[in-house]
């Protein structure tokens, strides 16, 4: 069965960058949010330490230090336009969510309080600074418990539990998308004037990761097989510090607070790496650093395989009451106390700088070189502006979704205000349909659960924190192959009501189209910068690679890679130490 | 020395697991019945993965809602072994067996594992939770302030994933599904208590209502099901007391 809806603006995904826009769009014009989770469900959720903005509440700050932290962090990639946009926009950005009832902890005299984050440093590298503004450590939860909580206060509309599986594209203008309700097994054609996505990552092709199950890059898959192009895919983040063997996340505010990263010898290793900011360093670099103790036979453990994040010295007030959720993690998931020992941690897959290439205004491109997917937008993890380059700062995602889901639902209910409902084909679901249908038949005794784990352990062993042009072209064999054997698996469930063996099929087949274009984007790269490290080319090769890559999928499934110049401004790329 | 929870993971012996599974599929069954299974998992494993072999290796049909797998969405609420928890939130080796896995109680059962979650978001919903100013009130052109110490006064209420868990383990709630149930009154302390709200006596009179807080008989099983630690009974009493003496 297929219904049909008409919106003016549809939002896919309600996240923090889902909500955020609709919350603008909402005001404007009619407007749908179509998620396959409820909204609080969304991993906004799991975010933990806090939104930098430079407030200045607790020491001299300003948005121009940020920018620049920003843009060294992201290795001079991130479009340095966007950076301006999005450090400016911060200020306004964290006094609009106090100002909707976000609870941040406070000053002695009643300010946002502020406290230390990876790579955020006064006067361009001189020290760390005080600039993230939290709640507790779980400053993405409020986030997205506050703009729920608006959402529903401004009567937005919500379709929980809607799976999109196509987006409409007439003459390359966007009409709407297609949604599966999960709870009956009915098509849903939601016809719009303009659609957002903000789907979120796609972490779960890695073993060891923070994401969510969910997070399956539904969105950036939809828009991949559409023959538009994604941007940036090698650049994948891994966070210094997820649990050992779960990956689940422990905030940097641990480190900001003043945890210290050890090795087997109780060695500060960081020192080595960053003598300025040590364990404050960027991600990327902290996690490399993690790899290569390991690697060198310094890790901890029986089998010296994982680093201690050491909370010891911290004060246990501080530990128990600004950072309560992990030390809970620790404990319930390791059987470790942090107020007593060090926490087993690994680098964990956290963040995709890359994704659905977009402006500053959230508009989507369709192509390297400059044109518009007329009516589409997206804003969030699974959009690439670019605002983190080559590796995300600590705090800067819920800045992004926050100012770019906010750009992202002005525009588009600009653009629907300014246009009539695009035609569209009289059967628009027809494909998805037979699909649908295929999905049941023929198949060998095959089970997806097995092409899924061996993904994820192929992307963690060949494709993760250091890559080799030998390790990313095992990694594209296996992937299509992996292909193949997806292509022969069959749902073996045919009930229309919560069926959601369908649903999971659909994300691993998406998963897989992440997974080779970020492994065939990773092996063109034939430099190190940011998440992308090649220790067959380990050094940053500015007069080559200053540039995006934009990979997209021809007709018969070849995929092509194209580049586009960095938007440069004010920095000029300088050796990134720390 | 006793064995602590990395040494276990890293000994990594998969043990037997049996599990008692409550399913119902609306378009095969006609009553709820248990199925038994056995998968193997490891002692610190969560139930989560438990329920995931089931699903992906012996019986796909399984229907369960999920998400972040570590107790921050919320996705997952379910009665364990008799009692409300997150199934990625308890441990394999927490757990007496067989395990026995039911959808949590007082709200429609879609299939499987899966509840439908309406009613649970309209009671959230009646206690209109979101912050209420006053309309002349002029928007100030920074933050607010609020001092750490009326900060710390609704802390507790804030960290409600709103799982569902704490409501549906309210005998109250399970006989009488008009009542908003203990979630909608932790979200409306959440804000009745926050200094810069001004919703606080709309919110007490709502509560006051028949379907409201003094429906609740302290039976403390909302406190002891919130996987988030939240005094819930504690805060249901605060709203009462308030709603007594209006005393904001």
């Amino acid at each position: 069965m297929i219904r049909t809806h008409e919106y003016d603006a549809v939002i896919v995904g309600a996240g923090g960058a889902g909500l955020r826009a609709a919350l603008e769009a909402g005001k404007r014009c009619k407007t749908a949010v179509v998620s396959k989770l409820y909204p609080t469900r969304s991993h906004t959720g799991a975010a933990q330490g806090g939104m930098c903005a430079a407030l200045a509440n607790v020491e001299e700050d300003s948005w121009e230090w940020h920018a620049f932290d920003t843009v060294k962090g992201g290795d001079f990639l991130a479009d340095q336009d966007a950076v301006d946009v999005m450090c400016k926009e911060a200020v306004d950005s964290v006094l609009e969510l106090e100002r909707m009832g976000l609870p941040f902890n406070r000053t002695p005299d009643g300010r946002i309080d502020q406290r230390r984050f990876g790579g955020h440093t006064r006067n361009h590298g001189e020290a760390p600074v005080k600039r993230a503004c939290y709640a507790a450590d779980r400053t993405g939860h409020m986030i997205l418990q506050t703009l729920y909580q608006q959402c529903n206060k401004e009567g937005v509309e919500f379709f929980s539990e809607f799976f999109v599986l196509d987006l409409i594209l007439v003459d390359g203008v966007c009409g709407g998308i297609i949604a599966y309700e999960i709870a009956t097994g009915d098509l849903h054609v939601f016809r719009s004037k303009s659609v957002l996505f903000a789907t979120g990552g796609y972490g779960k092709m890695f073993k060891i990761t923070s994401n969510a199950h969910t997070l399956t890059g539904d969105g950036p898959g939809v828009v991949f097989r559409r023959g538009l192009p994604l941007e940036d895919m090698e650049f994948f983040q891994f966070h210094p510090t997820g649990l050992y063997g779960l990956g689940i996340l422990l905030s940097e505010a641990a480190r900001g607070e003043g945890g210290i990263l050890r090795n087997a010898d109780g060695e500060r290793f960081m020192e080595r790496y960053a003598p300025t900011i040590k364990d404050l360093a960027p991600r990327d670099m902290v996690s490399r650093a993690e790899f290569f103790e390991i690697k060198e036979g310094r890790g901890a453990g029986p089998n010296r395989d994982y680093i201690l994040l050491d909370l010891t010295d911290v004060d246990p007030q501080v530990v128990e009451t600004k950072l309560p959720d992990i030390t809970e993690f620790a404990r319930t998931y390791l059987d470790v106390d942090p107020l007593k020992e060090g926490v087993p941690i690994v680098p964990t897959a956290h963040y995709a700088m890359g994704g659905i290439p977009t402006d500053i205004t959230g508009a989507v491109r369709a192509d390297h070189a400059g044109a518009l997917v007329p009516g589409f937008y997206a804003a969030g993890e699974c959009a690439c502006v670019s605002v983190h380059g080559a590796n995300r700062l600590g705090t800067n995602s819920l800045l992004d979704i926050v100012v770019f889901g906010r750009r992202g639902g002005l525009a588009m209910a600009e653009h629907a205000n300014a246009t009539k409902l695009p035609d569209i084909p009289e059967e628009p679901a027809k494909h998805i349909e037979t699909m649908l249908a295929n999905l049941f038949e023929g198949g060998g005794p095959e089970y997806s659960a097995d092409v899924r784990t061996r993904l994820q352990a192929v992307m963690m062993d060949k494709a993760s924190v250091v890559r080799t042009e030998e390790s990313l072209s095992e990694a594209l064999t296996e992937v299509q192959e992996l292909r193949r054997r997806y292509d022969q698996c069959r749902v073996r469930d045919r009930s229309k009501v919560y069926n959601t063996e369908v649903t999971e099929h659909i994300e691993l087949g998406y998963l897989i189209d992440m997974a080779e274009a970020l492994v065939v984007s990773a092996r063109a790269r034939t430099e190190s910068r940011g998440g992308h490290y090649r220790e067959d080319h380990q050094l940053r090769e500015d007069d080559h690679w200053l540039k995006h890559s934009f990979i997209t999928k021809t007709g018969d499934g070849e995929l092509q890679l194209a580049y586009r110049d960095v938007t440069m401004g004010r920095y000029i790329p300088v050796e990134r130490k720390y | 020395m006793a064995m602590d929870g990395k040494d276990m993971q890293l000994a990594a012996t998969e043990i037997d697991v049996r599990l008692r599974l409550l399913r119902f599929n609306p378009e095969r069954d006609t009553e709820p019945h248990f199925e038994e299974y056995t998968v193997k998992a490891q002692p610190m494993e969560r139930l989560l993965d438990c329920l995931h072999k089931i699903k992906w290796y012996q019986d796909s049909s399984l229907a369960l809602r999920r998400s972040c797998a570590h107790g921050i969405c919320g996705s997952d609420a379910m009665v364990i072994n008799g009692e409300n928890a997150l199934a990625c939130k308890v441990l394999v080796k927490d757990l007496k067996q067989p395990i026995t896995v039911e959808p949590i109680r007082g709200l429609p059962v879609m299939k499987d594992l899966i509840v439908d979650m309406d009613p649970f978001f309209q009671g959230y919903l009646a206690v209109k939770p979101w912050l209420i100013t006053d309309d002349h009130e002029r928007e100030p052109d920074r933050e607010r302030l609020q001092s750490p110490e009326d900060r710390a006064r609704y802390d507790d209420t804030t960290k409600c994933i709103l799982c569902a868990a704490c409501t549906t383990s309210c005998p109250i709630f399970w006989a009488d599904e008009e009542y908003v149930g203990p979630a909608a009154i932790v979200n409306a302390h959440r804000f009745i208590f926050d200094s810069r709200d001004r919703g606080g006596r709309e919110r007490l009179e709502i509560l006051s209502l028949k379907d409201g807080a003094f429906k609740c008989r302290t039976a403390f099983n909302c406190t002891y099901a919130c996987p988030r630690g939240i005094k819930v009974t504690k805060a249901i009493q605060e709203v009462k007391q308030a709603a007594l003496f209006k005393s904001l």
